[in-house]
């Protein structure tokens, strides 16, 4: 299956998804050295965002967020590529300085938990491989 | 998104790696928001200065963007940083965070950005026109030059606003666009504005923070049009707008008779009162410790104007503080105190004037169990970011606590 949206940042990935229906503050919630989602109660909380293909809802929190997004990256330890229902402007201006590929328009409620996602952000499009 | 010729070669990457990236940004932000064109814009300020807020991963993106050819198109000023740039010993800052805070501060001096580390830029050099397009971050400075000055800017973030400074240019939506500043809600202050201090920012703090208080519970956050205030000096504006900015996450309001776009509308239908109790329960929120507690005493969140400054010099002339004391003011304000003498006798009483940051953004958490200060924004950080307990007085009885044992 594939899905559309809107390109933010383009570029290729592939690999399993993490998938969230809460927001993510990346400054202060998540911890820069390690992709470790670090928000006291997040549901994804204790696991690692390095090298998935992360998807929530929409960004929150301090502006600050867009520097964390570039060091995850410098680390090593970025998500491969960030789907979002509405993205805002901590989190596409952190992809676009850190190069991680993004895109927002796309439904969360169409991903499987567990799926295997290709997304090439340039297009615009989201491929179910799992 | 429509893109000039010239707008499309910087995205292409004909102007530099800095400009293109720059160029990006701006072209996300217009996308998220449905901009249809990039507008031109007279100035810039740009937040995200101190070495605290920002860390190693913001001073590496800072050097790559100088290393791709980043060069400011615009009058760019920069926010407050960690510490004073010359006096930062006397301030308790360690070695190793100067040495990272100057490192940031060179390489915005070096993209042209003058280095005014204030959050008033408008008591520095840049002070726009009413009317005119900027960008700008701070969130105190963006209430005031929409509001107070009636120029029009966005809330920007940190790398926003820098995307802007590199190309000239920010994206045509939310309060640049005459629709969008309309206000929503008609705001009754049913207070005694008859003030009697001789600067009154204590009051404005506190209105700012129980009108800030009531506009967040609403969605869509209206544009204010409030009611009832009579009169304001530039300072009381100044630590009005500081207060609702963070307490309500305004960028722009209007006060009848006083701020210079409220005249061009008709007020709007729906209203709600603040009344005596609400402006009481504000204050009181602002006050978590006791007097005989308190062991740093802050004035300047905004950066004191040169009058605020004579104030101070005033009363402190021939005394001696016994409490901490910082003064937090801007270089160039700073200067003009050193020229008129304030400066000697504010230093000769014990008290610290600390230019270039401020005790929202200074590396001080943990550091003083109480803090005494006119500022109701102050106090929000105070507790939040620093885990320190507040009172909050008028400007002159903060003066006077440092003078206690």
């Amino acid at each position: 299956m594939i899905l559309t949206g809107r390109t933010i940042f383009p570029g290729v990935a592939e690999g399993d998804v993490i998938l969230t229906k809460m927001g993510i503050s990346f400054f202060g919630g998540v911890d820069p050295e390690t992709g470790e989602i670090i928000e006291k109660g997040h549901e994804l909380e204790g696991q690692s965002i390095a090298n998935k293909i992360l998807a929530f809802p929409t960004g929150k929190g301090s502006t600050v967020g867009s520097y964390t997004l570039y060091r995850l990256k410098a680390n090593g330890v970025a998500p491969a590529a960030i789907i979002n229902t509405r993205c805002e402007p901590i989190t596409a201006v952190g992809c676009i300085i850190a190069e991680i590929p993004c895109i927002d328009k796309i439904p969360l409620e169409a991903i499987p938990l567990n799926a295997k996602l290709k997304v090439d952000a340039g297009k615009a499009i989201v491929e179910i491989m799992r | 998104m429509q893109l000039t010729p010239e707008e499309q070669a910087m995205l292409d990457g004909k102007s530099g790696k800095a400009a293109q990236k720059a160029m990006q940004i701006l072209v996300a932000l217009g996308t998220i928001y449905e901009a249809e064109r990039l507008i031109p814009i007279t100035s810039v300020q740009v937040a995200g200065v101190s070495y605290d807020n920002l860390g190693e991963a913001g001073l590496q993106f800072l050097e790559e963007l100088l290393a791709g050819g980043a060069c400011t198109q615009v009058l760019t000023t920069l926010n407050p940083a960690g510490m004073d740039i010359e006096n930062w010993r006397s301030l308790g800052i360690d070695e190793e965070f100067a040495r990272n805070q100057m490192k940031v501060i060179d390489i915005f001096k070096r993209i042209g950005i003058i280095p005014t580390c204030t959050c008033t830029p408008y008591y520095c050099g840049n002070l726009p026109q009413f009317g005119q397009h900027i960008a700008w971050a701070e969130s105190s400075a963006v209430c005031y030059a929409n509001s107070v000055i009636g120029a029009r800017t966005n809330r920007e973030g940190g790398p926003g606003a820098l995307a802007a400074a590199l190309t000239g240019r920010t994206p045509n939506y939310g309060f640049h666009l005459s629709e969008n500043r309309k206000p929503g809600l008609i705001v009754n202050v049913e207070a005694d504005t008859l003030l009697t201090e001789v600067i009154n920012t204590q009051w404005f703090g506190a209105w700012g923070k129980a009108i800030g208080k009531k506009l967040e519970s609403i969605s869509d956050t209206p544009v204010p049009f409030i009611r009832g205030i009579s009169h304001a000096t530039g300072e009381a504006m100044k630590s009005f707008c500081a207060s609702l900015a963070t307490y309500g996450g305004s960028a722009l309001f209007y006060m009848e008779g006083i701020t210079p776009e409220a005249s061009q509308f008709d007020p709007p239908q729906e209203s709600i009162t603040i009344s005596a109790k609400d402006i009481e329960s504000a204050i009181a929120s602002l006050n978590d410790t006791e007097s005989s507690k308190i062991d740093f005493v802050s004035l300047g969140c905004p950066h004191l104007s040169i009058t605020e400054i004579a104030r101070v010099a005033q009363l402190l002339n021939g005394k001696r503080v016994k409490k901490e004391f910082w003064i937090t003011t801007s270089r160039p304000v700073k200067q003009l105190a050193d020229l008129a003498g304030y400066s000697q006798i504010i230093e000769g009483s014990g008290a610290k004037i600390a230019a270039d940051t401020c005790c929202v953004v200074a590396p001080i958490k943990g550091r003083f169990h109480g803090m005494v200060t006119d500022s109701a924004k102050a106090c929000f950080y105070a507790q939040g970011k620093h885990r320190f307990h507040t009172v909050f007085k008028p400007f002159d009885d903060v003066i006077l606590e440092a003078l206690q044992d």
